[in-house]
């Protein structure tokens, strides 16, 4: 049938684009783990699993892992807290609703680049806004970005800040999903807005949450443009993030089957944390 | 009265979180711009108004970066990508939607499969396939690995979904063949469809710093949030003035695009969970 030829040559650019940058490189990203090559020399030496032996024994990976997973705990109850608060505001019958939400999603639209740099100034311990309002109110000026202690936190407030308005649509979705039916039974059993907060928004928000935990996970262990250009990934590679230490090894030290491995673990980590989330959040979905 | 009172202290509340909450978002691009256009001498003063607007932070920023030139690059990379990706998505979304084929459905399985992988697997190998092409340092390399993505395929795909067979039906009988029927009635009357997939593409490479950085060497042809990545980060000795400058000039155009079109920016966004 002539239907039937046409579907295939309309699929065919999208099949050589699959086959060509994605299925190639997700087998050849296996292939490298197993090899020893710095892009140049001409012999590919098959090194079994001696990358994965380096793995396991590389304190800079485990710091990096570690930063990362730090990053992410506070980054989500970050994101979570805040955009709540906004979204359930938003969802009130107000005034200039419309403004409020463009002007929280300014920052998801911006370049990564952009926020980096403008927070890294506003951070900035000697002559950063931030700073000088603390010690305009009498406080002592915080390290932000040079100090271990405060070096990822720092990003992880600004990774909120970027996304925080993307988060918030997402609440906002849900909280008008929720049947206005529940909270009028509820008013009528004598319930009060807080009882009604944590035991009808909440728990109907739960795929929303589920949304919001597994894309901030996914977005989390991808974390490379803020790091990379507020702390380099110092001091003493406190803030150094498993992304950039993949682009450390394999464009700064040309160890390309090293960083596919590296690569490879960080892919299986992400898809397996989403994939426990998602068990772990359905569970509680309950209507 | 108690009532009203309550409910105007409430309404207070509520106000004073939502504008609290659009400063904290909003002050520091205007504090970004004015850095900008303030002396060097005051860039680290506190004063929300300048005592003096120059325009010398953009005049060395153009000294040492061609900013015009990384503008251009932003524009041919980010819109060859949304090119692409609208073509070949629209066509795969009109495929998996509408006609029969063996093996579609398992295409479809697949697609959803490969939004799941995280591009940091795909990035060393794209190197070495763009190093062995000599795709380094061109824009060949820079667009077509990261052009096309699942996630176009994917939105086409529901939206074609819902356009009523006998229109299809119809232009068939009028002779049309499948390729007119996508891009003369399909694609006209799926505007939301093409807008979001095109806004999201396109904010994709704009943005992007990781790919960039690995492809492009030649300062003539970076985008310009590569260029100002770098530049800020040669140690512009205290030059924050100008590191804001070409913040700005990198922030303009989306941010323009963005209260130009804001609704399906939030739609478009909203509706698909993007990409960081």
């Amino acid at each position: 049938m002539k239907g039937k030829r046409a579907g295939y040559w309309l699929v065919l650019p999208y099949v050589v684009f699959l086959l060509v940058f994605m299925a190639y490189p997700v087998l050849f990203s296996v292939w490298l783990t197993f090899h020893d090559w710095n892009i140049v020399s001409p012999d590919i030496p098959f090194v079994g699993l001696e990358n994965y032996e380096r793995l396991l024994n590389d304190d800079l990976f485990f710091k990096a892992l570690w930063n990362t997973l730090r990053f992410i705990l506070i980054n989500i109850p970050l994101q979570i807290g805040l955009a709540l608060i906004l979204a359930v505001a938003l969802n009130q019958p107000l005034k200039g609703r419309g403004f409020f939400r463009g002007a929280y999603f300014l920052p998801v639209v911006t370049s990564g680049v952009v926020i980096s740099f403008l927070w890294a100034w506003m951070l900035s311990t000697d002559d950063g806004l931030i700073n000088g309002l603390l010690q305009k109110a009498g406080l002592h000026p915080v390290p932000w970005l040079t100090s271990e202690t405060w070096a990822i936190p720092s990003i992880a407030w600004v990774a909120a800040w970027k996304n925080l308005g993307y988060y918030v649509v997402i609440f906002l979705a849900g909280l008008q999903s929720i049947p206005k039916q529940l909270y009028e039974a509820a008013r009528i059993d004598g319930a009060t807005p807080l009882q009604c907060f944590f035991r009808i928004t909440i728990p109907m928000l739960n795929p929303a949450m589920l949304l919001v935990v597994i894309l901030s996970t996914i977005n989390g262990f991808q974390l490379f443009t803020e790091p990379y250009i507020m702390t380099g990934g110092g001091p003493a590679n406190s803030s150094l993030s498993v992304v950039m230490y993949i682009y450390k090894n394999a464009f700064q030290s040309l160890d390309m089957g090293y960083a596919a491995t590296i690569g490879l673990v960080l892919a299986l980590i992400i898809l397996s944390v989403s994939m426990i989330q998602k068990r772990l959040l359905e569970k509680d979905v309950t209507y | 009265m108690g009532r009203k009172i309550g409910d105007m202290i409430k309404k207070g509340c509520l106000y004073t979180v939502l504008v609290a909450g659009a400063v904290m978002f909003v002050f520091p691009f205007y504090w970004m711009v004015l850095a900008s256009l303030k002396t060097p001498e005051e860039v680290f003063r506190l004063d929300l108004i300048p005592s003096r607007v120059t325009l010398d932070s953009y005049r060395y920023m153009f000294e040492r970066i061609p900013v015009w030139k990384g503008l251009y690059n932003s524009f041919v990379f980010a819109g060859s990508v949304t090119l692409i990706t609208l073509i070949f998505t629209s066509m795969a979304g009109y495929a998996l939607a509408r006609l029969k084929f063996r093996g579609r459905d398992m295409l479809f399985s697949i697609m959803l499969l490969t939004m799941m992988i995280p591009f940091q697997l795909l990035m060393i190998p794209l190197y070495i396939i763009v190093v062995k092409l000599h795709w380094m340092n061109s824009f060949a390399g820079l667009i077509l690995p990261v052009s096309v993505n699942a996630l176009g395929v994917f939105i086409f795909r529901q939206f074609f979904l819902t356009v009523p067979q006998e229109l299809i039906d119809a232009a068939r009988i009028d002779g049309a063949g499948e390729w007119r029927i996508l891009f003369q009635i399909m694609m006209p009357i799926s505007k939301p469809a093409v807008v979001t997939v095109a806004i999201l593409t396109f904010m994709g490479p704009w943005n992007d710093l990781l790919w960039p950085l690995l492809v492009m060497r030649d300062q003539q042809l970076m985008p310009l949030a590569q260029m100002a990545t770098l530049f800020g980060l040669e140690g512009q000795g205290g030059q924050w003035g100008s590191i804001m400058a070409v913040n700005t000039m990198l922030a303009l155009p989306v941010i323009a695009l963005y209260l130009f079109f804001q609704r399906y920016f939030i739609e478009s966004v909203g509706s698909s969970g993007m990409k960081g």
